[in-house]
């Protein structure tokens, strides 16, 4: 049994996760969501005096800003759609016939207006154009969606449905630059508080296919993605748990936020993936929350 | 005509500089000229097709597509290697 598999099978019968039949699509236990919960309040209260206001956002967003964020056109194989049934008594008695008989009963779904959210910071930038140019100075936000990403994994770290904690920077080029650095910084120092061996390392997004590995070389080249790794399930492939990203204006751009000189906004954002930290807690120190050391249990618990 | 001035019609028409490509010189800098990742992707995908190569996983970095002399000593090395397989 590889170490993957091994792992996910603890958290099964120990009741931190439980199976739904589905890789990559657990239910969470109550103590699994206690970690996660005060993983969030602890980085929320780091960040506390920047913040110019929170957000929290459902697993959907609009199928417009889907669109605009450029996700399905970089990461097909990833994404996920809303479709639904949109027909009349006619399609209703065609569905039912459908699946009674055992045949496909999804070909007569239609699209609707929303896609699975694959990033949480996404559906904020569509609300920060709206809003028409930016304060002086730019604004910090805070904010946390669930997430999907197609790719069924027996990796208890690579789960389809999953919940991001961010703080995103919209400002000038220095200003977000200057907020990925520091992050970058309170990163290791939140995994040092948290006693998980951790080191960032420069990354690329899984742009898909040929086209895909020229953006990833750009984005590596241009050190636009840092992540932060610790081992989960495996020492020589480390799990990113979280994530610093520099944007340029590409989201100003393609959304139209303006910063107050009337110039495109630069974005930046720091990305903690809630279970996989969680997790990672779980790996190195053990099933039983009691039994994590006391430093780790005071930085969480207070 | 040249590898180069081939090369310099393909960036002019899928290259979506906001300057004339004819202002840039064979060694100039495409991405300082304002050259795009993603019109880096297309300017790559439309070389492949005029040329009929397909450029190696290893060559695919801003460095193979930097300038436009960068750009056809990569076609002509690839067009050689092809040639000689």
């Amino acid at each position: 049994m590889d170490a993957q598999t091994s792992f996910l099978d603890k958290l099964f019968d120990r009741g931190l996760l439980h199976s739904s039949g589905v890789d990559g699509l657990y239910a969470r236990s109550g103590a699994f969501e206690d970690v996660i919960r005060r993983f969030e309040d602890y980085v929320l209260k780091i960040g506390e005096d920047e913040t110019s206001e929170a957000m929290v956002f459902p697993p959907g967003m609009t199928m417009a800003d889907f669109e605009t964020s450029g996700y399905m056109k970089n990461f097909p194989q990833l994404a996920g759609t809303v479709h639904a049934f949109c027909g009349d008594h006619h399609g209703h008695m065609g569905l039912l016939e459908c699946m009674a008989t055992g045949k496909d009963w999804t070909e007569g779904q239609k699209r609707t207006d929303l896609a699975l959210t694959p990033a949480a910071c996404y559906p904020l930038y569509p609300i920060l154009a709206r809003r028409g140019a930016l304060p002086e100075g730019g604004v910090t936000v805070a904010l946390q969606s669930y997430c999907f990403r197609h790719e069924p994994s027996k990796d208890p770290a690579r789960m389809q449905m999953f919940r991001q904690r961010e703080y995103v920077r919209v400002g000038n080029a220095d200003e977000a630059i200057a907020f990925r650095e520091t992050w970058k910084r309170r990163g290791k120092e939140i995994m040092d508080a948290l006693q998980l061996p951790a080191h960032v390392d420069v990354a690329n997004d899984p742009f898909f296919g040929r086209a895909g590995k020229m953006l990833g070389a750009s984005q590596r080249e241009q050190e636009l993605k840092f992540e932060m790794l610790v081992p989960i399930t495996s020492s020589e492939n480390p799990t990113a748990c979280m994530s610093f990203n520099y944007h340029m204006d590409n989201f100003g751009k393609a959304w139209g936020i303006t910063r107050a000189d009337g110039e495109p906004a630069h974005t930046a954002c720091v990305g903690f993936g809630l279970e996989r930290l969680t997790l990672a807690l779980f790996r190195h120190h053990g099933l039983e929350i009691e039994d994590w050391p006391d430093a780790v249990r005071a930085t969480l618990w207070g | 005509m040249s590898t180069a001035e081939t090369v310099r019609k393909i960036v002019a028409t899928h290259g979506k500089l906001p300057v004339d490509v004819g202002t840039i010189a064979d060694d100039g800098d495409l991405y300082s000229a304002g050259l795009s990742s993603f019109a880096s992707v297309q300017l790559m995908l439309a070389i492949e097709e005029e040329f009929d190569i397909e450029f190696p996983e290893t060559m695919l970095n801003r460095g193979t597509f930097a300038s436009i002399a960068s750009i056809a000593k990569a076609v002509d090395t690839i067009s050689a290697e092809q040639q000689a397989a």
